[in-house]
């Protein structure tokens, strides 16, 4: 059983502590000029972050035990595929998911 | 004129936000039951999810609350998984840090996997949008997400069910992002950063605190930075 005086320390700290992270530069930087070399770096943060928290997921699958799963890898790469061709988010995200029932529905 | 343009910019911010609703709806869910499993109230699960607003480090939190792991251990983990909302922070501050400060406070806290990445696309697609425009967009591309994740987390606290695993929806995740990722990767340095950061992600990932996704993030920036900036001096070099 959690005892609830830790679970309000750790919500109302979670909380808080989120919000500074998320309020760090937003917020405390606001419209000063950041430096080139930082700017040039910040450019790739969304291409650089996201892919690194989704490869883990895309490889081992949690739903399966971190098991490789041939409909997950082809779901993914059709995601990604479709996406690079058509840059078309929309499409990207029909692809990936009619590649992952079609593979789940034909490897039962 | 300018109320019209931030009008659509929300309303264009909303409907590309809208695919993300198949996403949140299971993932606030499971968090709504386990935590009631965990034997949170209904009440508390809301206002966890009210408060943190983070999928990942609220259920991070759960599990350690669960092991009755100290609770400066619980929250420096759960915090830690949280680490790239200071990158996504920095990267949207060249976008939006003229905004007003009651406006940048709302996006701090609105800012999550989701919303960042719709934003962050369509800042890099059209440099020309004005700071009020983009403020608009932002707050259009979290309003699908945000009390979806409140109202469902209240939902799975409620029923008590769970979405079958057969239905894979724990898959929407990952697709969704590649799709958002996808098409970004413009120019060599993109394709460079985002194929060192799985790379270094896949093999940082037993580090503990969920730190691979900080690693490898920052070495695909580093390596998207370091190439950009090789390429512009040999075009230069070239001149």
């Amino acid at each position: 059983m959690i005892d609830k005086t830790t679970l309000w320390i750790v919500i109302i700290g979670l909380g808080v502590g989120s919000f500074l992270l998320r309020f760090a530069f937003t917020g405390f930087v606001g419209d000063r000029q950041m430096p080139a070399w930082l700017l040039r770096h910040l450019r790739y943060t969304a291409v650089a972050v996201l892919p690194a928290l989704v490869a883990p997921q895309v490889l081992w699958p949690s739903a399966t035990g971190g098991e490789p799963d041939p409909a997950r890898l082809a779901a993914a790469a059709a995601a990604l595929a479709v996406g690079l061709i058509t840059k078309n988010v929309l499409g990207a995200m029909v692809a990936g998911g009619v590649t992952l029932y079609g593979m789940l529905y034909l490897l039962g | 004129m300018t109320t019209t343009t931030v009008k659509s910019a929300f309303l264009k911010g909303l409907a590309d936000g809208a695919p993300f609703i198949l996403v949140i709806i299971p993932f606030a869910s499971l968090f709504g039951l386990i935590a009631t499993e965990a034997g949170l109230s209904v009440l508390e699960s809301l206002v966890f999810s009210l408060v943190v607003i983070a999928g990942a480090a609220q259920f991070t939190a759960l599990q350690l609350l669960q092991e009755e792991a100290p609770t400066v251990i619980v929250l420096t983990s759960a915090l830690a998984v949280n680490l790239r909302m200071a990158m996504y922070s920095a990267s949207l501050t060249p976008y939006i840090g003229s905004a007003h400060l009651w406006q940048r406070a709302f996006a701090a806290y609105l800012t999550v996997d989701q919303s960042y990445v719709v934003a962050i696309s369509e800042f890099e697609k059209n440099p020309q949008m004005t700071v009020p425009q983009r403020v608009a967009y932002f707050f259009g591309a979290v309003t699908p997400v945000a009390p979806l994740w409140y109202i469902f987390t209240v939902v799975g606290a409620l029923v008590g069910t769970q979405v079958p695993d057969s239905w894979a929806l724990d898959f929407a995740i990952p697709i969704t992002f590649l799709a958002m990722i996808a098409p970004m990767f413009r120019t060599l340095p993109h394709v460079l950063a985002a194929f060192v950061a799985v790379v270094v992600s896949l093999l940082a990932s037993g580090v503990p605190y969920s730190m691979g996704v900080i690693i490898g993030g920052l070495a695909g920036m580093l390596a998207g930075a370091a190439l950009e900036k090789r390429l512009a001096q040999k075009g230069a070099g070239n001149d």
